[in-house]
């Protein structure tokens, strides 16, 4: 393997190897990362800030523990780089949403998967851009600016995770944790070309992750291979008494379901999700991947989601009724900004009105009138109903199958602009993600292949969700990594890594 | 929806906007109101609501002193203070 300078292009897995002969140290690891920050991230913009001191003291008590002879089989990450999205807290450290409502708001407390990361010996660093308060499929959303994407930098990296997603893709860190609570982790891993895992609702604690929409949030791990994402989930599952919605269940050995291949799995392909609007480069990779998996042993069949049409009305109505809830704390009394007024109530209307974008208003907005006297039956209840309906089509399909595949994404990275000016539009691009937040499910996008076929089409990432039951990561994993594995698209760098 | 009133419900969520925003975002979310509205197709009969996909019922704890976040901590943020208290604009005459 080359020197130090190629230290940026390991993966968790690569890096801890390395770390364990004590073949480069941490404060290394972390200064390669914080080398390709320098190298790209004027163009990326993937970093918010970061905090170096923080970050290499850190660093030097891995190195330490690495020393007196601590090894990853005790601390499973000790020593590895990684990154957060500016939606959860590191204590001393800032905590934004990417939101001029929030700007110097410094975090009192850790995360409990931030905790955990920490126990687990990672370094963790850095402030990751995203759309304000998680709203969003660009990053276009952030108040900073919008990080490009690392294939093609006149392109949308995805979001509403979009730095977590570039900055992986990009070698800038070895992995990230973000949030997903429409397909914010898988759509922009998959627009990325890396790996994007949304865990089961209450598998991974929300305890200091800011509250978009709580019955819909989840927090999941951004690595460049399968084997990764098992590593991080592994780090950050489990019951935690500070979050009532996490389930108290054991967590299993991640790492060991992968290896073997697909003989004896069922994989549906959902009838509904054969509509128009999926890009053909986008649909020859993903019927390519279910070849592909039928080779490795996999039995593919049909199953119907018959309300899956209804899935993003649902979505675009109880996402915003909790938000609109959720976002009521930023008052400009506890925290944040604050524009003075005569009265309580003018100095809450004069610092929303400053402090939030237009997707933020726009969603709270479309919250509030959802929840109001008069159409709270008929918007916020129905929703909640046909949310019922939508689950019960996965529990009936996953009596039948083990896993369902699609393509992540309809379209692959689109153009910076393109849709900003149609929310609706937008909002349409997240189709194949969000009715596994609504049913609360599983799922994980991994590279499987590339556009560019056509001359006028750049090559761009395209991605493979999985979507597994509840509590099914292990077979998500299997079947990814089995598919990772057989294929190698997980080796291809961007271009700016 | 001819019925909504962006002016109103903007009071209700206690955010001031500008006259060009409430253009904007009323237009816009006419648009998404009327996409929604395609809900009223599903026949929802005897359907019982979803809160949560896992619905975990009176989840308690032991009720045992721990470690917490200091007062100047969990007020370290806030935009104005004094006396330990936040401050806000007078309330009562």
């Amino acid at each position: 393997m080359a020197g130090v300078s190629m230290l940026r292009q390991l993966n968790i897995s690569g890096l801890t190897e390395r770390l364990a002969r004590r073949e480069c140290s941490a404060r290394e690891s972390l200064q390669a990362c914080f080398d390709q920050i320098a190298q790209v991230d004027g163009t990326l913009k993937a970093f918010l800030s970061y905090d170096v001191a923080n970050a290499e003291a850190q660093a030097d008590e891995a190195d330490r523990l690495l020393a007196s002879g601590v090894t990853h089989r005790e601390k499973p990450l000790l020593g590895v780089p990684i990154a957060l999205k500016d939606v959860l807290c590191h204590r001393g450290q800032p905590c934004g949403c990417a939101s001029k409502i929030l700007q110097g708001f410094v975090s009192p407390y850790d995360a409990t998967v931030v905790t955990r990361l920490k126990e687990a010996g990672a370094v963790v660093f850095g402030r990751l851009n995203m759309d304000e308060f998680a709203m969003g499929s660009s990053t276009e959303n952030s108040s900073a600016w919008t990080t490009v994407n690392p294939w093609d930098p006149t392109r949308i990296p995805g979001g509403s995770s979009g730095g977590c997603a570039a900055s992986v893709a990009a070698n800038e860190c070895f992995g990230s944790l973000g949030s997903d609570t429409g397909g914010s982790i898988r759509q922009p891993a998959a627009l990325c070309g890396i790996v994007g895992l949304k865990p089961t609702y209450g598998l991974v604690s929300r305890f200091g992750l800011v509250a978009f929409a709580s019955s819909l949030d989840q927090i999941g791990p951004f690595t460049k291979s399968v084997g990764d994402s098992a590593t991080l989930l592994q780090a950050i599952a489990g019951h935690d008494p500070r979050d009532s919605t996490s389930v108290p269940q054991p967590v299993p050995d991640y790492r060991k379901a992968l290896g073997g291949d697909l003989r004896g799995l069922r994989i549906g392909l959902v009838r509904e999700f054969n509509v128009g609007g999926v890009d053909p480069e986008v649909d020859t990779a993903v019927r390519a991947a279910v070849r592909q998996l039928e080779s490795l042993g996999a039995e593919t069949v049909e199953v119907s989601l018959p309300h899956s049409d209804y899935a993003a009305a649902t979505y675009y109505i109880i996402a915003p009724a909790e938000a609109s809830a959720n976002l009521a704390r930023f008052d400009g009394i506890r925290y944040g900004l604050r524009v003075e007024g005569r009265d309580p109530a003018e100095l809450n209307s004069r610092t929303r009105g400053a402090g939030f974008g237009p997707e933020v208003k726009r969603r709270i907005i479309l919250g509030t009138y959802v929840l109001s006297s008069g159409y709270y039956d008929a918007f916020y209840l129905r929703a909640q109903k046909v949310r019922t309906l939508i689950r019960n089509d996965f529990l009936k399909a996953f009596e039948s199958v083990d896993a369902i595949v699609s393509p992540t994404t309809p379209t692959p990275a689109f153009r910076i602009g393109e849709k900003t000016e149609d929310p609706l539009q937008m909002y349409l691009s997240d189709i194949f993600t969000i009715s596994c937040n609504l049913a609360g499910n599983c799922g994980i996008s991994i590279p499987c292949g590339f556009t560019g076929a056509r001359s006028d089409v750049p090559r761009l990432p395209i991605g493979l969700q999985i979507l597994g039951k509840p509590f099914g990561e292990e077979t998500l994993f299997r079947i990814a990594h089995a598919y990772e594995q057989s294929t190698g698209w997980h080796r291809e760098h961007a271009p700016m890594a | 929806m001819s019925d909504f009133n962006i002016q109103y419900v903007a009071k209700l969520a206690r955010i001031d906007l500008a006259p060009e925003e409430e253009r904007r975002l009323g237009a816009q979310l006419g648009n998404i109101l009327g996409y929604v509205a395609k809900l009223k197709e599903v026949d929802v009969t005897g359907v019982e609501p979803t809160a949560h996909p896992f619905p975990l019922v009176n989840v308690t704890r032991p009720d045992e002193p721990a470690e917490s976040l200091s007062h100047e901590e969990a007020m370290r943020n806030a935009p104005s203070k004094a006396g330990g208290l936040f401050m806000v604009p007078k309330i009562v005459e």
